[in-house]
């Protein structure tokens, strides 16, 4: 079984490379290669940074958006975004401009709200509270570092959410496709829990 | 609940090896960082921080093995500072494995280094880190190179200044304070924190768990530093806890 990690350039891959070892990956295929995520069996997006330059580093790998596309959308490989991985399955980002996401769930990115005394980035440990019944999600805490959350259209696609100054969107997705906002390899046995549940994970 | 008082213990690290004492027992290689950080990660240390004091171009390297060695073992947000003078710094700390990396002297020699560390790797992962010293009630000056040079700069003015070029957390030691065990400087702490919107970490001059209290609720910060009442075994991460939830405050459970 190949679990692709995708490397667009984009932050702290060794850390998700570590901990799905940890969680028991047996081979992480780090890769930036359309044809390796095509014969995956499970894809990782990762993601540190803001939104339109994620997207950007993304779409400049020649033909990996029409393999995620193909992979995970029509195909129904398990798919898991982490942080900015996750922001990019919304239909667009507001982060420094406004950008085209990969549209997989509906929803716009938008920056945290400006609440007076409120410390934004959300930075730091806090509740994961599922707002529905998910394989891969169960209540607990969980390491958020962003200053960005999903804004989710459909609330049958809010799988999790936490609070900082309001509900802030902490999970998203729908059939094969989860998008975190926390860091699961970031987040010690909650998270190394949860990339378990993921590598076992038939959608 | 709200998002959680982060509990940071602090290494200082000097050619790869830890140099202040550390008191935990069935540890192989105290000096080692690595079995440290492991140590910190099972006691559920909320993040880790490493900070190079050698800092030197030549010894670059012992660093970036060591946080790729930690990265391995560590299932915390790690924060790494110490001698980042150039972007490219940065870079190499991340590749390695760091999740945040902190930048002092060269941010007050040139703010405009934040901006460009923000720009490229995004704000979440730069740490402004501050020092400073009291000059008069209420006002403190930047200290750099390890609190010695005084640079005329106002403490709570360059606060600001990184963080509206795109620091994405401020790391505030009060050099009168550090290595003292008096508390926090919780006047300038607070008066960072109260001057910006991003998170402000408390450091310098922790003596008893109640310092760490002390440096949220008078001190308004987000995160609290400490070094030695961890190291030498005085006091867990479990206490340090235990006492912020004994005072209201929002911990891991």
């Amino acid at each position: 079984m190949t679990l692709a990690l995708i490397d667009y350039g984009a932050g702290n891959l060794r850390s998700v490379e570590n901990a799905l070892k940890a969680a028991g990956a047996a081979e992480v295929a780090v890769t930036a290669d359309p044809e390796v995520v095509r014969a995956a069996d499970r894809i990782v997006l990762p993601g540190v940074g803001a939104f339109g330059a994620c997207m950007g580093a993304l779409s400049a790998l020649d033909g990996m958006i029409e393999a995620l596309n193909e992979r995970v959308v029509d195909r129904g490989t398990p798919f898991l975004g982490i942080c900015v991985g996750m922001q990019l399955m919304a239909n667009a980002g507001e982060e420094m401009g406004i950008f085209p996401g990969l549209g997989w769930v509906e929803g716009t990115v938008r920056q945290l709200p400006d609440v007076p005394d409120l410390k934004v980035p959300h930075m730091g440990w806090n509740d994961v509270v599922p707002a529905c019944t998910h394989p891969l999600i169960v209540p607990g805490e969980a390491y958020f570092l962003h200053s960005y959350a999903f804004d989710v259209t459909n609330p049958s696609e809010l799988i999790a959410a936490t609070d900082h100054g309001g509900p802030v969107t902490a999970a998203v997705g729908r059939d094969n496709m989860l998008g975190v906002q926390f860091h699961p390899e970031k987040s010690q046995a909650y998270g190394l829990a949860l990339l378990g549940r993921f590598l076992e994970w038939k959608p | 609940m709200t998002v959680r008082v982060r509990v940071i213990p602090c290494l200082d690290v000097a050619g790869g090896r830890v140099v202040k004492g550390v008191n935990f027992v069935d540890l192989a290689d105290a000096g080692d960082p690595v079995e440290q950080a492991r140590v910190y990660d099972a006691a559920q240390a909320d993040e880790l921080c490493f900070l190079d004091i050698t800092a030197s171009h030549e010894e670059r390297g012992t660093i970036l093995d060591v946080v790729a060695r930690t990265a391995s073992v560590c299932f915390m947000p790690l924060t790494v500072g110490g001698g980042v003078r150039k972007v490219e710094d940065a870079r190499a700390l991340l590749l390695a494995g760091a999740d945040k990396v902190a930048v002092n002297s060269a941010a007050v020699a040139r703010p405009a280094l934040v901006g460009e560390m923000a720009e490229r790797f995004g704000a979440q992962c730069v740490v402004g880190a501050i020092d400073a010293r009291q000059v008069s009630p209420g006002r403190w000056e930047i200290y750099t190179h390890g609190g010695r040079k005084p640079t005329g700069i106002d403490a709570v003015a360059h606060a600001r200044d990184l963080a509206s070029r795109g620091a994405g957390e401020l790391l505030v030691t009060s050099m009168d304070r550090d290595g003292t065990r008096d508390g926090y400087d919780l006047a300038l702490t607070r008066a960072i924190s109260d001057a910006v919107s991003v998170p402000v970490i408390a450091s310098g001059g922790v003596g008893n768990l109640d310092h760490l209290v002390d440096g949220v609720t008078e001190g308004h910060a987000s995160a609290v530093l400490a070094a030695s009442i961890f190291h030498f075994g005085h006091h867990s991460v479990a206490d340090a806890h235990k006492a912020l939830k004994n005072a209201g405050l929002p911990v891991r459970s």
